[in-house]
């Protein structure tokens, strides 16, 4: 066990490895570098620059060396939590990810937690009722469900909310909290705001986490051990939660480690639309004006948080599943 | 022979599951009685209805099944239909595990695979027991070591994946006996294990059933088997009995066209070679809305034409505990 851990370790640290070489390149990609555009900024604006101004600042910030010099640069400034600078908002990129990741965790937190807790016991009700009418209510709302763009529900949510009760939906404050201190009106002001973008983001991910809980639990109310512990005269209920719901959660539980990166790209669309201040658009118009520093961090981010989750992942599966924390000892 | 005691007789029950392409009459009319102490085998094709006669004895059948008829168990003195009993109430899930509990096919399926041996050994004491959970620990160890397990203080916590297949299927038994029940019903317990495992666990299962008397159901599709283990034998084809009598009676003078066919299939050493073992024609149909006819009528070698195709025969006294429903006897 100690040594699948390790080894799924190692794995992770690793692909670490080969994620900050492809962001690295990511980064360079575009022509010129954030330099050519900072002078090209600086020329518009009708300052004028020195070529020994520009070399010193070259020699600076090391965009005269080799390709694997910046990389081993760049790389190790980011362990230490240097991320380079976003010419687009001229602040550190570091500094801008402290004010954005904790929305966006809190959000993204809450809205997997309520997927899974509105999600779960759904497809079980569904799945222990096949063909019912109650089956086929939820099959039909979560085919909705999944098949509506997030944004469009957005759209329509604030639409009605603002015709029907003169509220507008958007941010996660209210203005005359926005800018003020962290007090107790404020939070709760956070969380009058925090359940439209939850309903809106969570209920593609609701529909597909009942779709995956019915299917799984389905299979595995067909099956030999179900008709074993029924022979040995345990009640129905009982028997539904220790067995079949005991296996068919494996994948679901599993796989939580996968929505981890999804904590930060998030939905950027209804992010946009809902106006949160999240790192999903601040990714979309890192973007758009190539503001690679900045781009490429998000990347990393998202690229961490994966390895992460994946680790996790494999973490609880040991912790649900015997058949793997044994492998190999059988 | 000695004054026999009924354990269980089952009456004309008929066990039917409507389909969209019609009813399937998996059980159509069988009446058995299995005595005390005795072993009662059951022996038919795949498809015959043979483990759906044990599935509605425990009432274990799918929900939309349709069951009529009557299965009288005799317990102290007192008769339960358990015909009439509702499938997922009370009385019937006291009866299972406790007075009439099933060992089944796959011993690896069979069993819950992210749960222990000890804890599914030890759910079938606590589902019937208020007993400590150290005391029914006791009790599963105790029971894995009739069974023959070696260390059984360490393989109660094991998990079924860590079990050979023939200690499996002696686990299997150990948790069917772990309340001493009147009547073990076995299907097939030893069709997916090697030979030479097969041969242990049916000595196992004598063993255990002239120390703890009880009754046994046996239900396989190997006339080895049954001349190995049965006092009385039940030949089922299409979900009706066919012939019935003591093993001696069946095997020395089988009288139904089905039963002599069988019998002539089962390969011989010192047969000499090169003779072609004997199959019996065409295969088993699908009892879906059968004809009122003889159910062996398409494949019976002695076939009479306006007699057989007629009605269905009746079942008929030909000797003392000796039956057989086949027209050639009328």
């Amino acid at each position: 066990m100690i040594g699948y851990i390790a080894q799924r370790l190692i794995y992770a640290i690793v692909t670490f490895f080969f994620l900050s070489i492809v962001v690295f390149i990511i980064i360079q990609l575009p022509p010129g570098d954030f330099l050519t555009s900072y002078v090209a900024r600086l020329e518009q604006e009708g300052d004028i620059i020195d070529e020994a101004e520009i070399e010193a600042l070259k020699r600076e910030y090391g965009l005269d060396a080799t390709p694997l010099e910046k990389y081993f640069r760049w790389f190790g400034r980011f362990l230490q939590g240097e991320m380079g600078r976003s010419f687009e908002w001229n602040q550190p990129v570091e500094r801008l990810l402290k004010e954005r990741l904790p929305y966006t965790i809190l959000l993204s937190l809450i809205t997997l937690f309520f997927t899974y807790v509105v999600a779960v016991p759904i497809g079980i009700y569904v799945a222990t009722r096949q063909y019912g009418f109650s089956d086929y209510l939820f099959s039909v709302l979560g085919f909705a469900g999944l098949a509506t763009p997030n944004f469009m529900l957005a759209l329509i949510l604030m639409f009605l909310f603002f015709k029907y009760f003169g509220i507008s939906v958007g941010g996660l404050f209210s203005s005359e909290y926005a800018l003020a201190p962290w007090s107790l009106g404020k939070i709760w002001d956070l969380f009058t705001h925090l359940w439209v973008p939850i309903i809106v983001i969570g209920t593609a991910g609701t529909a597909g986490i009942i779709r995956v809980m019915r299917g799984t639990l389905l299979d595995e109310l067909s099956k030999q051990y179900v008709i074993t512990a029924r022979a040995k005269g345990v009640a129905e209920g009982k028997l539904l939660f220790r067995y079949p719901v005991r296996m068919a959660i494996n994948p679901i539980v599993s796989t939580v480690g996968w929505q981890l990166p999804r904590i930060v790209s998030g939905e950027t669309i209804v992010a946009i639309v809902l106006s949160l201040p999240t790192t999903g658009p601040l990714l979309f118009k890192a973007l758009i004006s190539q503001d690679m520093f900045l781009a490429g961090s998000i990347v990393m981010f998202l690229g961490i948080l994966t390895l992460i989750g994946t680790f996790l992942s494999d973490i609880l599966l040991i912790v649900v599943d015997p058949r793997i924390r044994f492998e190999g000892k059988a | 022979m000695e004054k026999q005691e009924p354990v269980l007789e089952i009456r004309d029950l008929h066990t039917f599951f409507p389909l969209e392409e019609g009813m399937l009459k998996a059980v159509n009319g069988v009446s058995l009685t299995i005595h005390k102490n005795r072993t009662l085998g059951v022996v038919g094709e795949s498809g015959c209805g043979k483990s759906v006669t044990a599935q509605s004895i425990l009432r274990i059948v799918p929900d939309f099944a349709q069951m009529t008829g009557e299965i009288l168990l005799h317990k102290n003195g007192e008769v339960i239909d358990l015909a009439a009993l509702a499938p997922s109430g009370r009385e019937i899930r006291d009866i299972r595990g406790r007075d009439v509990s099933m060992i089944f096919q796959e011993p690896m399926t069979a069993f819950s695979p992210v749960h222990s041996v000890g804890e599914q050994i030890m759910e079938a004491i606590l589902v019937h027991d208020d007993v400590p959970k150290a005391e029914a620990r006791a009790h599963a160890i105790e029971l894995l070591k009739l069974v023959g397990i070696p260390i059984p203080e360490e393989r109660v916590d094991a998990y079924p994946h860590q079990l050979s297949g023939g200690m499996r299927q002696r686990a299997m038994i150990a948790m069917a006996l772990v309340l001493t029940p009147m009547l073990l019903i076995a299907d097939e317990p030893t069709t997916a294990l090697d030979v030479t495992i097969q041969a242990q666990i049916l000595r196992l299962m004598k063993t255990l059933q002239a120390e703890m008397g009880m009754s046994i159901m046996f239900i396989t599709h190997d006339l080895g088997v049954i001349a190995n283990m049965a006092d009385d034998v039940a030949v089922m084809y299409l979900g009706r009995v066919v012939e019935y009598g003591s093993v001696r009676q069946i095997f020395r003078t089988p009288k139904h066209p089905y039963t002599q066919a069988l019998l002539r299939s089962i390969p011989r050493t010192g047969r000499r070679a090169r003779v072609r073992l004997e199959a019996i024609e065409g295969i088993v149909p699908v009892p879906l809305d059968p004809p009122d006819i003889c159910p062996f009528a398409d494949r019976c070698t002695q076939f009479i034409p306006g007699r057989c195709d007629e009605k269905v025969p009746d079942f008929l006294d030909i000797a003392s505990g000796h039956s057989v429903r086949c027209i050639l006897y009328e």
